[in-house]
Formats: structure tokens, C-alpha cells, sequence
């Protein structure tokens, strides 16, 4: 195991729940518990030091039990060193700790995986859809089981049979 | 907001005319203006709904999403490959760049090799395409604020450039040079001298650019000192590139986790002091200058050799053997319509793009689709910061903010 998530496994031991290392990218995922504790760690502890949040990103599962998962993803700028930080989240209570409070960045990113993700994040100053319009109904649309092209809501549209002259 | 920012209090009373606090009769009342989407300095369609104490910016909301493409639900149905043509509209001021940012990317998640002078040709376009970007930027960022001037001499040149692409890849913005692997073709002796020439033609230019702006006392006024952002909040707001660089911190992939050909070239990377506009502009136009020396050397470097890696269950076959080749045109028909086979696993690539870091999450659950693939936009992430830095500003200053973070919206929106 890598340092760094053996170094979180260490300080959480109950809230730790796996860690990869793979291509050179560190991984550690933790309960949803957790989340806050862990970052408020990663952020502050001398050692760890990831003071730059590089986004927040959001992948969909839904054959899992905890369908959702949140991505970060942090640099520490000083000591040149890179982590994942993972969490899941169930369908029937889809919401995570917002780290807006630990980095300012965090505030449009998660506003973002809200947005495409229908994920939502406690404490968050300001939790609205950010790229789609503010009244849209039709769901999440980086979700799995939205359709591709659309929910067909097209196809409902009359049609003039011919080009009127 | 979880951050409160002292500065828009200050500009509250004037402190030389304090008696106008007590000034009864005047009714105060916060005016709610609308900015956009079709607004010329926005670069794009983007609206921002302004809160305003009479000039003052009080608060600013920008409102997003109007070129939202879904761009990231497109990339999960076609294949690694066919994801290339979709990354030139994301900036699409810089196609090759995110060409680039991509095709690292999945070489990162295939674990590629990819041939050294591939690399060097590779680094070469990129830098012309950052030469590209900054001239863009400077002269609309200039045209912004009223500097008229410096626009047509950065079009100029900048047109140089893009008749340069279209000789290399037929296209003179949306570019989808790059192939995961390598590069579609190598340059031609024309192409090399064309490039040499202008390299010798191009420093005395930024020379001028630089006299036009920093002689117009207009143009410095509006940008010293304005949107200042210190160091410690640019990086908790996850600036990156120049607009991180102004404000002290030289956080710079190219330097940090080098990669390509830029390990094997001397540059620096120019850092600001104060963190305002002016900074961001000076460290953009010492960056040409950093572009032009990268070329040079990466030209003297380059050494003869394949331009793409040889690994034909992912790599294209090149281009004369596939229209001579049964073989070699059907695995080009099959990488493009079925793809190559990824592992499962999930990485980030980061490449430091004109604007800023741009990266590429993508998790792949094996087969020849992405499962998930996210794009770290460094315009979505610095319009994050738009209501910070703007507070307290004055509402001309709200376009000089458009042009110190360098947003494109077809990026920003993906």
C-alpha cells in the first residue's frame, strides 16, 4: 500500500474502506462518515499538505448497493504529491459532506456532480443546477439509466405533414 | 457564502467625504443587473447577473450551462478514438491542445510508449498552439478594455499560425492532430521552414504588442491592481495556469510532472508578484517569448524516427498503408468502430493547457468505451472564483475579469 492512504488507514482505521494504487495514481476510498475528517486531514496534516482541489468528478453504478460515487481529486502543491479520495453514496439517501468549507473550488465542482449527478452535498452554500437550466425536470443526466439521446420528449413534437405555402 | 469578504464594505463610505453617510434624503438600493449571454466581451454565451451599489460590484452570480453540449455523455458511446474530434470544440480557440490533453490521457490509461521524435513534433504544435492561444487572448483582452490596436497586430500574426495548421493537418481550428499513440502526419520541409522563419520574425513582434499596451495609460490603469487574488486563495480555488502564476505560485505541470519533450528543454516559468490582471498579462507574454525558445530547441533536438507507437491493437495503422493495405484498412475500420480493448481501472491526466491545467478523469470498466469520463475545465473552475475576485470592483472591471482568466464557454460548458 502506498504511503499516503497507508498514512489514512492509520489515522482512520474505522472509516478507511480500500485503497489502490494503479498507473501511478493513489486511491483511498472511506466511508461516507467519514469524508469531512478525512479531507479536513488531508488538507491540514503537515505530512499530507493537499491544499489545491483538482475537480470533483462523480461515476454512476447501478448495479451496487451504494450506487454513487464522489471523486476528489487533490495536489499538494508543495510537496508535489497526488490523491483520490473516494466515497459512495445509496440511491435512497444520495448525499455526501460538501468540502466547500476546506477549498473554495469546491463550491462550483460540486455544484456541477449535483447537476449531472443528482448527488447532494450537506452544507453546501448554495446547491443549484449549474450547467443545465435551473427548471429542468427531466432528471440527471450523467446518470446511467438517462437515455442517450434524450427521454424521447422530442419525438412527442407535432410535425406539419407538409410545408405549408 | 461560506467565505465572507470583507472588501466590499470598504468601498461602503468615502472615507475623504465621510459626511456622505449621513445624507438622509438619499434612497439606496441595490440594483440587480443582468450581463449576457449576448454580450461581446463574454467570449460566449455566458450570463452573469450583477448585484450592484451604484458602480460597485457587490456580488456576481454567473449563470452557465448555455453551450452545454454533454459532451462527457457523448465520450461514454464512442470509442477512445472517436472521442478526439469532440475535444477540439471544447476550447476551441486551442484545438491541439486538448487534442493533446486527451491522447495523454489514454496513453496514460493504455500505458503507452510513445516514439520520441512523436513526442518532440508533439511539443512543437502544442507550443505553437500556446503562442496561439495568448495572442488571442491578448488582443481581445486588450479590445475588451479599448486598446484597438494590439487586436489586428495579434491577428496578424496569429494568422501565420493557423495558415501553418491548415498546411499541417487541413484544418485551421478544429485541428484533431493528434492520435492516441503518436501524432496523423509528420511535418514536411515546407512546413519546417515556415515554422523557422516565423520563429525568427516573432520575438521583435511581442516586443510591439508589449510597447502598444504598457504605453496606454488606459489599458495599465484598468489592469494593475485590478481582480487581485492572493496566493493562498487562488490555490484553494484551484486556479491553475497563468491566473494561478500571478498570484506567486509557480504551479506548472510542464515543470512539475514533466512530460513529453518538455523535460529535455530549457525554459522558465515566469511568476507573478502582486497577482492582478497586469501580472497575468506579463506572465502570458513572457510565456511567448518561453514558446519560442521551446521550439527552437525542440527543433534542433528532433531526430528522424516513427511518429507513432507501434502497438496495432491500439494504434492506427499509418495512413498510406491503409489505403494500399487490406490488413491495415481493417484494423483502422476496427479501432474506430468497435475501439481497442482498455483495461479496467480509472486514472487523471493533467496537461497544462494555455488557460490552465486541464485534465482528464476517465474510469473504464474494460471494452472499447470509456465508462465514465470527466473533464477538468480549468475556464468552468476559475469562473468559480468570478463572484471572489470580482467584489468591490467596479463594473467595467467585470469584463476585465472575462479577460484575465482567458474563458472560452465552449470549454467552460463542455
Amino acid at each position: 500500500m502506498h504511503q499516503l492512504a497507508q498514512r489514512v488507514q492509520d489515522t482512520f482505521p474505522a472509516g478507511f474502506v480500500s485503497s489502490t494504487e494503479w498507473r501511478g495514481d493513489v486511491s483511498v476510498t472511506v466511508t461516507r462518515e467519514t469524508l469531512h475528517e478525512v479531507a479536513q486531514f488531508l488538507h491540514d496534516d503537515p505530512g499530507m499538505d493537499f491544499d489545491y482541489i483538482v475537480h470533483v468528478s462523480s461515476v454512476d453504478w447501478p448495479d451496487d448497493e451504494e450506487r454513487f460515487e464522489v471523486v476528489w481529486e487533490f495536489y499538494a502543491i508543495r510537496k508535489r504529491q497526488r490523491i483520490r479520495l473516494k466515497t459512495r453514496a445509496p440511491e435512497s439517501d444520495c448525499i455526501v459532506d460538501s468540502l466547500t468549507d476546506i477549498w473554495k473550488g469546491a463550491d462550483f465542482m460540486e455544484r456541477e456532480v449535483y447537476d449531472m449527478m443528482g448527488i447532494r452535498f450537506r452544507n453546501h452554500p448554495d446547491l443549484r443546477r449549474i450547467l443545465m437550466p435551473d427548471d429542468y425536470t427531466e432528471g440527471y443526466p450523467l446518470r446511467k439509466d438517462f437515455p442517450l439521446r434524450g427521454k424521447g420528449w422530442r419525438d412527442t413534437f407535432d410535425f406539419l405533414d407538409e410545408v405549408p405555402r | 457564502m461560506a467565505f465572507e469578504d470583507q472588501r466590499t464594505t470598504v468601498y461602503k463610505v468615502d472615507p475623504e467625504h465621510p459626511e456622505s453617510e449621513s445624507l438622509p434624503t438619499l434612497r439606496t438600493e441595490e440594483l440587480l443587473l443582468n450581463m449576457g449571454p449576448q454580450h461581446p466581451s463574454t467570449h460566449g454565451v455566458l450570463k452573469v447577473i450583477l448585484e450592484l451599489e451604484g458602480e460597485r460590484l457587490v456580488k456576481s452570480t454567473p449563470v452557465l450551462g448555455f453551450l452545454h453540449r454533454g459532451v462527457e455523455k457523448l465520450a461514454e458511446d464512442g470509442t477512445y478514438h472517436q472521442f478526439i474530434p469532440h475535444t477540439d470544440r471544447l476550447d476551441y480557440v486551442c484545438a491541439m491542445y486538448n487534442n493533446f490533453a486527451y491522447c495523454r490521457a489514454v496513453e496514460k490509461l493504455m500505458n503507452l510508449q510513445v516514439p520520441d521524435r512523436a513526442e518532440y513534433l508533439r511539443t512543437i504544435v502544442a507550443e505553437v498552439q500556446r503562442i496561439i492561444g495568448h495572442q488571442f487572448w491578448l488582443g481581445t483582452q486588450a479590445l475588451d478594455i479599448g486598446a484597438m490596436t494590439v487586436f489586428f497586430y495579434c491577428f496578424r500574426d496569429r494568422e501565420i499560425l493557423l495558415d501553418w495548421f491548415d498546411e499541417l493537418c487541413g484544418a485551421r481550428l478544429t485541428t484533431s492532430w493528434y492520435r492516441i499513440g503518436g501524432v496523423e502526419r509528420d511535418f514536411t520541409p515546407s512546413l519546417l521552414d515556415k515554422l523557422k522563419k516565423f520563429l525568427d520574425y516573432f520575438p521583435p513582434k511581442i516586443d510591439e504588442y508589449i510597447v502598444f499596451l504598457e504605453t496606454n495609460r488606459i489599458w495599465v490603469a484598468r489592469t494593475k491592481g485590478v481582480a487581485v487574488v492572493s496566493a493562498e486563495d487562488a490555490v484553494s480555488f484551484g486556479l491553475s495556469g497563468p491566473t494561478l502564476r500571478g498570484s506567486g505560485v509557480d504551479y506548472d505541470l510542464r515543470k512539475y510532472e514533466p512530460y513529453s519533450a518538455y523535460p529535455k528543454c530549457e525554459f522558465s516559468v515566469p511568476v507573478g508578484k502582486n497577482g492582478d490582471t497586469y501580472d497575468r498579462y506579463w506572465i502570458r507574454v513572457m510565456e511567448l517569448y518561453e514558446s519560442v525558445k521551446i521550439i527552437r530547441q525542440c527543433l534542433e533536438q528532433m531526430q528522424d524516427g516513427p511518429i507513432m507507437a507501434d502497438v496495432p491493437s491500439v494504434t492506427l495503422p499509418p495512413k498510406e498503408r491503409v489505403f494500399t493495405n487490406l490488413e491495415s484498412m481493417i484494423q483502422q475500420f476496427k479501432l474506430f468502430s468497435q475501439g481497442f480493448n482498455a483495461p479496467p481501472g480509472e486514472i487523471y491526466c493533467g496537461t497544462e493547457a494555455h488557460k490552465g491545467e486541464l485534465g482528464f478523469h476517465i474510469v473504464s470498466t474494460g471494452g472499447g468505451k470509456p465508462y465514465r469520463l470527466k473533464i477538468r475545465s480549468p475556464s468552468f473552475i476559475h469562473m468559480g472564483a468570478f463572484d471572489y475576485m470580482s467584489r468591490g470592483y467596479m463594473i467595467a472591471d467585470a469584463i476585465t475579469l472575462f479577460g484575465t482568466y482567458d474563458i472560452v464557454m465552449g470549454e467552460c460548458d463542455r
